[in-house]
Formats: C-alpha cells, sequence, structure tokens
C-alpha cells in the first residue's frame, strides 16, 4: 500500500498528463464528426453573446459595403420580379405563391466566421427562437454557403463549404450531370466536384449549381464556375476545380432556408427504403 | 517577483479574448494562423506545481476549444507542452534562487526565452496541427502549415514581451 502512495505521489504530474490528454482524445473522437458536434460549440449562448457583441463594433466599419451588396441584391430582385410579371398573368400569381411556398426563407447575420483552418464553421444570430433546426440550408445573394449543424435558443453553428467534412451534391447547369462537391482545404475560393464521368464535355466558365436532389438545397442555387478541368489516364471520372461564387472572407448577412415539405418527403423517402 | 493570482485571471481572459476575437480571424490565404495563447503557459512562474500547470494548460486549452467549435484539440495540445515544460526548465540551467520567477526575456535574457519559445511553439503547433487533420495524407501541407505557424507565433510572443515589460 505505502509503496502505491509512494509510486503515485512520484509520478503524479504524469498520472494526471495522462488522465488530461485521455479526456482531450475522448473530446476529440466523440464530438468531431459531423453529426454529432452537440457538446461544445459557439452556439452556446456565452460564446454566442461574446460574437455578437464583438461583432457589433465590426460591422460599423463595414455598414457601407454591406449596404451596397443589399441595393446590387435588391435590384437584380426587382428586375427577376418585373420579367415574372410579364410572363405570369397577375390573377394566377397569388396561387403559386401562397399555398405552394415550399421554402421559408429566415435572414440571419453572420456573427463568427473564419476560413484559415481545415474545418470552418459559422456562428449566426439566429436559433430555435426564430425557427431555426439543424439540416438546414445558408445561402447568400451570391451563391451557397453552408448548412446548420446545432441550435440554441438565440444562436446556431452552420458548417461553412469550407469544411472537409461535408460535401454537397452539384451539377453542372449546362449538361445537368451530378456530382459531389467538396472544399479541398487550401484555397477559400476553390472546391473540387467529382465523380463527372470523362464523356461530359466540361469548359472552364461552365457554371455549377446544386442538384436539388437533397432536401436542404432548391435546385440551382449558385455555387460557382469551372476553373480547370483535368482527366487522370484509367480514371472514369474527371477532376473539376471550380471557382466559388460566395466571398467566404467577407460573410455579413445570409438567408436559412427552411423546407416546409421536408417531413413529407421524408416519409415517402422512407417508404421505399422499407420495401 | 511573483504576481497576484488575480494578474493571472486578468492575463488569461486577455490572452483567450486575443486569440478568439483576433488571431482566429486574420486570413493570409487560408493556411496561416498563429496560437498566441500558449504564452500563457510559458509565463507561468518557474516553480509552479506540475500538476497545477497541467490543470491551468487543461483550461485554456478547452476555452479556446469552445469558441472556435474544436473540442479537445487545443487542450490536448496545450497540455502536452505544460507536460514538457518543467523538463525545459530543468536542463535550462536555472539556479535556485530564481525559481519563483517568471521565465520571461527581461529575467533570463533573449537567447534563453527565444530557445525556450521555439521549442515549446514547435511542439504544439506540430501536434495541434497533426490532431487536427487526423491523417499523414497531405503530409507536407501540414507540415508547411505548422512550420509557418509557429514562425508566426514566435513573432507575436516575442513582440508581446517586449510590450508587456517594457520600463
Amino acid at each position: 500500500m505505502r509503496n502505491l502512495l509512494n509510486f503515485l505521489y512520484r509520478y503524479h504530474a504524469f498520472i494526471l498528463f495522462l488522465l488530461l490528454e485521455l479526456l482531450c482524445f475522448t473530446l476529440i473522437f466523440k464530438y468531431n464528426s459531423f453529426q454529432r458536434a452537440r457538446f461544445l460549440n459557439s452556439s452556446n449562448q456565452i460564446t454566442g453573446l461574446v460574437y455578437r457583441n464583438f461583432h457589433s463594433a465590426e460591422e460599423f466599419f463595414a455598414l457601407r459595403k454591406i449596404n451596397d451588396r443589399l441595393a446590387i441584391e435588391n435590384s437584380n430582385l426587382r428586375s427577376q420580379l418585373l420579367s415574372m410579371s410579364e410572363k405570369m398573368p397577375l390573377s394566377i400569381s397569388p396561387l403559386i405563391n401562397d399555398s405552394n411556398e415550399v421554402y421559408r426563407v429566415v435572414p440571419a447575420k453572420v456573427i463568427n466566421n473564419s476560413v484559415n483552418t481545415q474545418y470552418n464553421y459559422i456562428t449566426l444570430d439566429k436559433g430555435s427562437n426564430d425557427g431555426i433546426k439543424p439540416d438546414m440550408g445558408i445561402v447568400c445573394p451570391d451563391g451557397l454557403v453552408g448548412v446548420v449543424v446545432n441550435v440554441s435558443k438565440n444562436y446556431s453553428t452552420a458548417l461553412s463549404l469550407l469544411n472537409g467534412r461535408w460535401s454537397v451534391n452539384a451539377k453542372l447547369a449546362r449538361s445537368n450531370h451530378f456530382g459531389p462537391l467538396q472544399w479541398e482545404g487550401f484555397n477559400p475560393y476553390i472546391a473540387e466536384l467529382n465523380e463527372i464521368p470523362y464523356h461530359v464535355k466540361v469548359e472552364p466558365d461552365d457554371e455549377v449549381v446544386t442538384s436539388g436532389y437533397s432536401v436542404i438545397f432548391p435546385e440551382g442555387v449558385m455555387i460557382g464556375k469551372v476553373v480547370k478541368v483535368e482527366h487522370e489516364k484509367g480514371d472514369n471520372f474527371q477532376k473539376i476545380w471550380v471557382q466559388l461564387s460566395t466571398d467566404f472572407r467577407s460573410l455579413y448577412y445570409v438567408y436559412v432556408l427552411d423546407n416546409t415539405q421536408k417531413s413529407e418527403l421524408k416519409e415517402i423517402e422512407e417508404l421505399i427504403q422499407d420495401e | 517577483m511573483n504576481k497576484r493570482p488575480d494578474w493571472y485571471i486578468v492575463f488569461f481572459i486577455v490572452v483567450v479574448l486575443i486569440q478568439i476575437l483576433f488571431l482566429n480571424k486574420l486570413q493570409f490565404n487560408g493556411f496561416l494562423i498563429p496560437y498566441f495563447y500558449v504564452l500563457f503557459i510559458m509565463l507561468m512562474p518557474v516553480n509552479i506545481p506540475r500538476a497545477m500547470l497541467l490543470v491551468l494548460a487543461f483550461i485554456l486549452g478547452i476555452s479556446i476549444d469552445i469558441f472556435s467549435s474544436t473540442p479537445g484539440i487545443h487542450a490536448s495540445a496545450t497540455v502536452l507542452i505544460a507536460f514538457i515544460r518543467p523538463f525545459m526548465i530543468d536542463t535550462s540551467g536555472i539556479e535556485d534562487q530564481e525559481k519563483g520567477m517568471i521565465p520571461s526575456i527581461q529575467n533570463f535574457g533573449f537567447l534563453w526565452f527565444l530557445k525556450y519559445a521555439v521549442v515549446l511553439i514547435i511542439i504544439h503547433h506540430f501536434f495541434l496541427f497533426f490532431i487536427e487533420v487526423f491523417s499523414f495524407k497531405a503530409f507536407f501541407f501540414t507540415l508547411l502549415r505548422s512550420v509557418l505557424s509557429s514562425i508566426f507565433t514566435l513573432v507575436l510572443i516575442v513582440i508581446s514581451q517586449f510590450l508587456i515589460y517594457r520600463k
């Protein structure tokens, strides 16, 4: 017994070190995977509060830029609206708008954002009180941003597209061929589109958009443009580099997309799996 | 020159805030990022009990983790350097009467501090960056990231020394 106590006393620092590292690695393995990041995250109340207070100071200096962007977006939407109402008689448009609205849009402010780690996250200033739930898509006027993972009362955290743990189903707007698009981890402006068969002709400047095969994003949300295409010998697929249209270094306002028919879609898709 | 406990609490909060509000947001082409907060572990008094240093390191690391959504990653790297630090100090020829001092440039000289800082920062950053990606897939890229970020952290820490202890 005394020997044991002696031993513990002599090596107490080393034992404590091992215990703490064990604890750290438990945290790493348990909470770093995509879906299970529920424990420690910046959507919790305190961290959200710190980020929001600091952000309001930062935002003040960017107001001019934010204003310009909103004005441009407004004018784009207005011109779309005008061309829509020309195509469609006014009498039927209320029918389409009200009862069949698939996506509810919630505006949110980005209060924390990073582009310089391998797994980047975004913190938003809206939470479950505003109807935000996990697995909702996030877009901005320029294109796709990410997907919500954690929600607290007033804040939520999201995976940014610049996160190696997430890939989005994308397609080539011209030919409709689709495949997973994932960030390659080096440059915050470039992502890779894979699994496009090599007989498909892809050229620089082709547009890449969301495929609409998931309930998170509607079809046709802008992701970026093709910059480079490579085909290795013996490989069935070509490697396509996509220049992202969203500037992740300056995200201020984003829109969270709530698919109101998600549960209905899930239900019907589960029917297939059961059979 | 021992400081009062409340000085350490303020120091802790300042270091964490600098890290999460400014340095985590620096953007140099996506992969250069300084982890300045290790300064807190480096500037603990020479004679601090080992167990206490380990616990402090864990608290510091987990605080950074909570704010950057990376549970355990910073904590494990910080605990590692807290464990190595006493060996560094024991082998660097410090006299007994200096045991209560803070290992800063002012107390032990520029060259001594530089050696001490380089070893701790490099161990911390290499461990951290490799745990973060958790593979040797892009080995040289991760290596480059850790070397460049280490240099950046070292420069910040040396500059901060001159700012804090200006006479």
